[in-house]
């Protein structure tokens, strides 16, 4: 199957090239960082995880998003779903290569990698963070690969892969999970400490996934003869819709709890990200509110069929609630939690060009890994018709 | 008998297990020399709880400045300002490493601050540092057990594990932890140790102080109690008879944020 | 017959550049160097070990003492010398083994950079002998 991959086009192959260029361009950038240190971010004492983990957050949610195909599809026979599965299974693979890279990217000292497995610690979140990427990663892979492979020869697939598949559908749910766990059992950090955070991370996840998801079938159907099909698309927006107001109900109970308790611990954060009382700092606060009139602006146009369901406007909704959601769960999620310090300190961050470099090599290099996956998916598809 | 001189402390199948359940200290395939074969210095100060009092009143800026100095010259933490990288030295401050320094009354206790302070209490430089938790969070974090506590209570880094994730100082209430954002030698005159009996540290770590282990094993009081002119007082906590015990008995004190159930070793007189 | 000479070409491009080490050291090969004892070392006559144990097993050595002192808070190991008189050594590679073999490049980094090894001890631990000279 690898060979379809080898067999495209002057733009597809223009694409990888141009992909290729800026992944190198960042991958000196990251020798920098080797040799000097993570000193080349904007990240400090009082600002630890920067835009590294922020990304990191961000994309273990669309790696679980894919869930919201595969549920529907193996667990209530929704039939409109089968064409499209494996976009959702490579979308992950994709997302979770990312995720790896970018924990790589912030380790102070990557050659010690292997610490984490030499020296399992199962009462850090950090361990089980590992362990759960590794597997969905090696998940999807594995199912991917053989439902794709079944697909071409046309015939089942191996009975062994039900029960993985059944297994990945938890799995899912766990990568995101254990990434909220990562920060909600932090004594000491009032934004992130709270039971609300797993579920709302979850909620995001379920709307950004999918609407990446969207946005690679418009791509797919612009530039391939695969047509993922309109009521699959049109369930995706359903299953948006619904997710993104999950979200922004859960944020609204956050503020809720920090605002009725009046508890300083819990409302100097949302007050730092969104300007206001009288700190003086609010690096964010644009972009906070940005995310907030896209999350909200979505909803209003989504919960309308009519918008919802008409393809041109399809594509602009899955940005707004794409960006929405990546501020919101990116940089407001670590910039919410250091600042202020445990310490009342305002110590802002901006990240730094060379670290905006690696960032964008290593969405680069995810770009190309779903690049290559969706034209394998897709050949093979084009095939099977023809 | 080769085999006699060191030998693997935890090995084989069972040892995972018991290495993953207990959080001790060793893990698969790290090398111990036989506890039959080591021992502890003669002089080693011990304790079942090592624990601290500062006794604010007797804190002034100048007791502060030698405390601070001592406790970094004498463990090799690099002056951010000297560093070469970066240029603006608002960013060279990123790059800070302070294992005690001077807070104020409304940041060192935050957010139990209590309104209309004495203009004493608000005035008063109070030095912060590891807090030596009973039940450290930055321990529970560290997938890599390269943050431990020993059995008396000391809370301590072995940066040979350290893979720099930062977990730790996510983790940590008290801000107690810096990360090396670059080699601390690059902040060290002639890049070479203040103290050459001591190591350095490498880029990519996270350090903290590490409550002088390196004196009490060799029956020293720590640089900060030593130079303190009796505002920092380090004893037994386990020990009902000892000064440190005395002290906690005769006055009041108080500890950061001890709502968090971290359980401090470092208390206040005010 | 086309795919034949691509797969070819492939074969021979990629056997090239994995022996390019092999060939670009080609005749190059140095005599394995003898590591310099310093005066003192020579004085002592007798490491923790014999010769030729210290010599295949010192990074063993030197991972447990670093485990035995940071973790376990062992400072001092007791070794048995061949007369079978015991013998105690602190755990400390800078003071214990530099402070007799004061020749760090001549007893280490000599053999360190023929076997191209490279021990990040010394991104922390300090050579107590160097001077200023140690600044890069």
């Amino acid at each position: 199957m690898l060979e379809k991959a080898l067999n495209g086009g002057k733009s597809y192959w223009l694409w990888l090239a141009g992909l290729s260029a800026v992944i190198g361009l960042a991958f000196l950038v990251y020798m920098k960082q080797w040799t000097f240190g993570l000193g080349i971010t904007g990240m400090h004492r009082d600002f630890t995880w920067g835009f590294y983990i922020a990304q990191f957050t961000f994309l273990v949610g669309v790696a679980a998003g894919g869930v919201m195909l595969v549920l529907p599809y193996y667990l209530h026979d929704y039939k409109a779903f089968g064409r499209i599965t494996i976009l959702g299974e490579f979308l992950a693979i994709g997302a979770v290569t990312m995720c790896l890279l970018f924990i790589v990217a912030d380790m102070g000292q990557p050659t010690r990698a292997m610490n984490v497995i030499i020296n399992a610690t199962p009462y850090s979140m950090l361990f089980w963070d590992a362990f759960v990427l590794n597997g969905y990663l090696a998940l999807n892979l594995i199912i991917g690969w053989k439902l794709l492979e079944a697909e071409r020869n046309g015939v089942d697939a191996p009975k062994w892969v039900k029960p993985l598949i059944y297994l990945s559908i938890p799995w899912a749910f766990g990568i995101h999970t254990v990434t909220a766990f990562l920060y909600s059992g932090l004594p000491g950090r009032g934004f992130w400490l709270t039971a609300v955070l797993a579920p709302r991370f979850l909620a995001s996840a379920f709307a950004a996934g999918p609407s990446f998801l969207m946005l690679l079938c418009f791509l797919v159907r612009r530039f391939t003869n695969f047509d993922p099909g309109e009521k699959a698309m049109k369930t995706l927006m359903k299953i948006i819709t619904y997710a993104l107001i999950a979200n922004i109900f859960f944020f609204a109970c956050e503020i809720f709890t920090a605002y009725y308790s009046q508890i300083p611990e819990h409302m100097a954060h949302i007050n730092y990200l969104f300007g206001l009382g009288d700190h003086g700092h609010g690096v964010l606060v644009g972009w906070m509110w940005t995310s907030m009139a896209l999350m909200i602006g979505a909803i209003i146009l989504l919960v309308q069929p009519k918008i919802r369901n008409n393809e041109k406007y399809m594509p602009f909704l899955c940005l707004m609630v794409f960006f929405g959601t990546w501020i919101d769960k990116g940089m407001g999620m670590m910039a919410g939690g250091f600042v202020p310090s445990p310490l009342h300190h305002y110590n802002e961050y901006v990240p730094t060009a060379p670290e905006l470099v690696i960032t964008v090599g290593i969405w680069c290099v995810g770009f190309a890994v779903i690049t290559v996956l969706y034209k394998i998916a897709v050949s093979i598809k084009e095939e099977i018709k023809a | 008998m080769k085999n006699r001189r060191e030998f693997l402390k935890t090995a084989g199948a069972t040892a995972v297990g018991v290495s993953a359940l207990s959080g001790s200290a060793f893990a698969i395939g790290e090398y111990f020399i036989s506890s039959k074969e080591t021992k502890p210095h003669a002089e080693e100060k011990t304790a079942t709880r090592w624990g601290m009092v500062i006794n604010t009143k007797k804190l002034n800026e100048e007791v502060i400045h030698e405390i601070t100095t001592a406790c970094h010259t004498k463990h090799n933490v690099p002056d951010c300002m000297t560093f070469a990288e970066p240029k603006d030295p608002k960013r060279k401050k990123h790059h800070e490493i302070k294992w005690i320094w001077e807070e104020h009354y409304h940041n060192a206790f935050a957010p139990d601050v209590v309104e209309y302070l004495s203009k004493k209490l608000e005035h008063t430089p109070f030095l912060v540092l590891c807090n030596q938790c009973q039940n450290p969070p930055c321990v529970q974090a560290c997938p890599t057990k390269a943050t431990f506590k020993r059995p008396d209570g000391i809370v301590l880094m072995d940066f040979h594990r350290c893979i720099g994730c930062r977990f730790c100082m996510a983790a940590c209430p008290y801000g107690s932890r810096s990360f090396n954002f670059q080699d601390p030698r690059n902040g060290l005159p002639d890049r070479l140790p203040t103290n050459p009996a001591f190591p350095t540290r490498m880029k990519g770590v996270v350090e903290k102080c590490n409550f002088c282990a390196e004196r009490l094993a060799i029956g020293k009081k720590p640089y900060c109690e030593e130079v303190s002119k009796g505002a920092i007082i380090t004893g037994d906590l386990g020990d009902e008879h000892s000064e440190i015990r005395k002290l906690l008995e005769e006055n009041n004190a108080i500890t950061r944020k001890s709502s968090l159930g971290t359980g401090p070793s470092v208390f206040y007189l005010v | 017959m086309n795919e034949k000479i691509k797969i070819i070409a492939g074969v021979a491009i990629f056997a090239v550049i994995f022996t390019c080490p092999l060939w670009i050291n080609m005749g190059k090969a140095k005599e394995a160097p003898v590591p310099v004892l310093a005066e003192k070392a020579k004085a002592a006559k007798a490491c923790i070990l014999p010769k030729d144990e210290m010599r295949a097993k010192h990074m063993k050595i030197l991972d447990g003492w670093r485990n035995s002192v940071v973790r376990d808070g062992q400072r001092i190991h007791m070794v048995k010398d061949a007369d079978g008189k015991e013998k105690e050594y602190e755990m400390s590679l800078s003071n214990t083994c530099l402070g007799c073999h004061t020749n760090k490049a001549e007893f280490c980094d000599k053999c360190h950079s023929y076997a191209s090894v490279n021990p990040y001890c010394w991104d922390c631990h300090v050579d107590p002998n160097a001077k200023k000279e140690a600044s890069l």
